[in-house]
């Protein structure tokens, strides 16, 4: 006890480089702290982009790739799914709902997505949270369209505003889909997931804006007008891709089977938490090399930290020596240097942990806005006290390194320092 | 060398004795000392007279337990201290030596009156004895109203002292809790002529009132009248230099 109140009093007589080692190590556990937050919520920001739903049907493809472009809308389909098969697929007993999915359309940059209404009722994200309007509602209006709230946000839509859709990704001029106008029907809360950027319309709409085109063909061959689209009969013959929700857990698998043996066309199902946790290594690779960035500035700190004790100990030498004369054991010495690490160790995990929760609650709501990416203020994890504890006992052990020399010191000096 | 005895008026009732003493720093050190007998009664004061390199901080040094002899014993209080385990010493120290060092005696960041306890917190002994007449802290205020040092002075930093001062507040923590024997390394070298006079003035009371012992080390043989025993460091040890370059 008396060893830590020498060590505090010490270390606050000098208190412009004591301070200076604590805020280095503050900022870095802040750094550390913070990478780790934003490691488990980008992970569960992404691991939470799809829930309640049970599989993910497209054409045979990888799993990771049926995800990429059916739920973040990355990279294309290989090829379309028939409604006969999905018609087979929402035959089976086990199946409660399917919606159909098809893309390739794009608005300024955004992916354009054919679906049904009841995929506003289906769609769930983290926690099986459903899709909800800011303002207006699903398609009514063959032409209506359903935009995500950055779209919304970004591009300044509001309700009835009229919007053109590009056919393709949009590189071609030309190839617009400028005879059939939408306009916006309803715009959703934010969600922080990729529905944010996609600009939803129904199956029939899709099916009408391609009257006239060829796949083969950037350009359409004929003009058809809204009007005459109306007309008539829009039943698309294949989609992308397609949601299914099952009765019961145990209808996945069952289901999943059913799907992946189909034989009149072949087909893939997957379970998207699977798919997920897959994609999930893949881009894991970046939140070790994180980690390790931020463990590395955990360490640079504490070395300066030893530096620092480390050059003022020639100053302290008769500090030390004054210590022994009145009856201090050497290994009190000792512990005296281990003791100043532990305290600016102490104060600098504890600081940085404040800085980080002080920083957090205020720019946690601005980073969900921007980049959908959900930030726990929550007490510590485990892993987080398990880490901090080993930061500390890392201090601690650095510290041995001038104590040992203080230590040496107090022996060679004897009763006189040599100045 | 001529054996040297100090206490001829106690024999046998020795505070410290040196015996047959080797040092040497380490095994190809350049330096050692040797040193026949030294014996110091109670309550008696020596001057020690040694030019630098004469071997009088390692001296002290042996005489504190800080560093150990190859061979001979080191007595304090009748317990040779040269048994003693590490920490054994240690405590010896706390509980019977005071060290008054040439200068710089305080820890910079504690106050004054918290210089003169720290002592106190290594020895119990000294802790009780600084409390027969109350608590430490009024004892440590008795001590620091004797040796000049007001009372407003008391809870500031050192720094904010004079050298005079500090070497005052130095006798302070030296004698606090009675200890046996006070070692002064130089304590005066600092200190002009005036100040000199009032510190060895206030040192005598003190180590007087309590019955302490005194080894004072100087090169300035004009304080060396007052003592019981004036010695020359270099009648009592040998030393050799070798040059090992």
């Amino acid at each position: 006890m008396t060893t830590l109140i020498l060590a505090w009093r010490s270390l606050a007589s000098r208190r412009t480089t004591a301070l200076l080692s604590i805020i280095a190590i503050a900022v870095s556990i802040s750094l550390f702290v913070g990478v780790e937050r934003i490691r488990i919520g980008a992970k569960s920001s992404f691991t939470s982009t799809i829930s309640g739903t049970d599989l993910i049907v497209g054409a045979r493809a990888g799993n990771v790739q049926l995800l990429l472009y059916s739920v973040f809308r990355i990279g294309n389909a290989t090829s379309n799914i028939s409604m006969n098969s999905l018609e087979a697929v929402k035959a089976q007993s086990d199946v409660a709902w399917v919606v159909p999915i098809s893309l390739g359309d794009s608005h300024r940059g955004y992916r354009v997505m054919g679906t049904t209404r009841e995929y506003f009722k289906y769609y769930r994200y983290r926690n099986k949270q459903p899709l909800k309007f800011t303002e207006g509602q699903d398609f009514y209006d063959l032409f209506d369209v359903v935009v995500g709230a950055e779209i919304a946000e970004k591009l300044g839509y509001e309700m009835g505003t009229e919007i053109i859709v590009s056919h393709g990704i949009g590189a071609i001029d030309g190839a617009a889909h400028d005879n059939m106008p939408f306009k916006v029907s309803g715009i959703l809360q934010r969600t922080g997931t990729p529905v944010d950027r996609t600009v939803h319309i129904s199956l029939e709409a899709l099916e009408a804006i391609h009257i006239g085109w060829d796949s083969n063909n950037p350009i359409p061959i004929t003009e058809v007008s809204a009007d005459l689209a109306r007309t008539l009969d829009l039943k698309p013959d294949s989609v992308t891709a397609a949601l299914v929700g099952t009765k019961s857990r145990f209808g996945i698998f069952k289901t999943q089977r059913f799907i992946n043996q189909f034989k009149q066309e072949p087909l893939t199902a997957v379970l998207p938490g699977v798919a997920l946790q897959e994609l999930w290594t893949i881009i894991g690779v970046v939140e070790t090399a994180l980690s390790a960035v931020s463990a590395m500035v955990v360490l640079t700190a504490l070395l300066g930290m030893v530096t620092m004790t480390l050059s003022t100990l020639n100053e302290r030498r008769q500090e030390l020596a004054i210590l022994r004369s009145v009856g201090a054991h050497k290994t009190t010495i000792f512990l005296l240097l281990i003791s100043e690490a532990a305290l600016l160790s102490a104060s600098g995990i504890l600081l940085g942990v404040g800085l980080l929760y002080a920083l957090l609650f205020f720019i946690h709501p601005w980073i969900e806005q921007s980049y959908g990416l959900y930030l726990m203020i929550s007490r510590p994890s485990l892993y987080e006290l398990k880490s901090l504890s080993a930061i500390f006992l890392t201090a601690c052990a650095v510290g041995i390194i001038p104590a040992f020399r203080a230590y040496r010191h107090s022996l060679a000096d004897g009763m006189s320092v040599q100045r | 060398m001529a054996e040297i005895k100090l206490a001829q008026h106690n024999k046998g009732n020795f505070l410290l004795t040196l015996e047959k003493i080797q040092f040497c720093w380490s095994k190809n050190a350049s330096f050692n000392l040797s040193l026949d007998s030294l014996r110091l009664g109670v309550g008696e004061k020596v001057f020690l007279e040694g030019p630098s390199g004469s071997g009088k901080s390692t001296l002290l040094s042996l005489i504190c337990g800080i560093i150990r002899p190859d061979r001979g014993s080191i007595c304090i209080d009748g317990i040779d201290i040269v048994k003693l385990g590490a920490g054994q010493v240690d405590r010896l120290r706390a509980d019977k030596l005071g060290v008054i060092f040439q200068q710089f005696n305080l820890l910079p960041y504690g106050s004054v009156i918290q210089n003169v306890l720290l002592p106190l917190q290594f020895s119990q002994r000294r802790q009780k004895q600084a409390s027969a007449f109350g608590t430490p802290r009024e004892e440590a205020r008795r001590l620091l109203q004797r040796l000049g040092i007001s009372t407003d002075l008391h809870e500031q930093k050192v720094a904010q002292l004079s050298i005079g001062q500090q070497q005052r507040v130095a006798v302070g923590r030296a004698i606090i809790g009675d200890p046996q024997l006070i070692i002064a390394d130089e304590p005066t070298s600092a200190l002009d002529h005036d100040s000199r006079d009032q510190f060895l003035t206030l040192l005598f009371e003190e180590t007087a009132r309590v019955n302490a012992g005194l080894i004072l080390v100087s090169h300035d043989r004009s304080l060396a009248s007052d003592f019981d025993h004036q010695l020359d460091i270099r009648e009592i040890v040998r030393t050799s230099s070798r040059n090992i370059l």
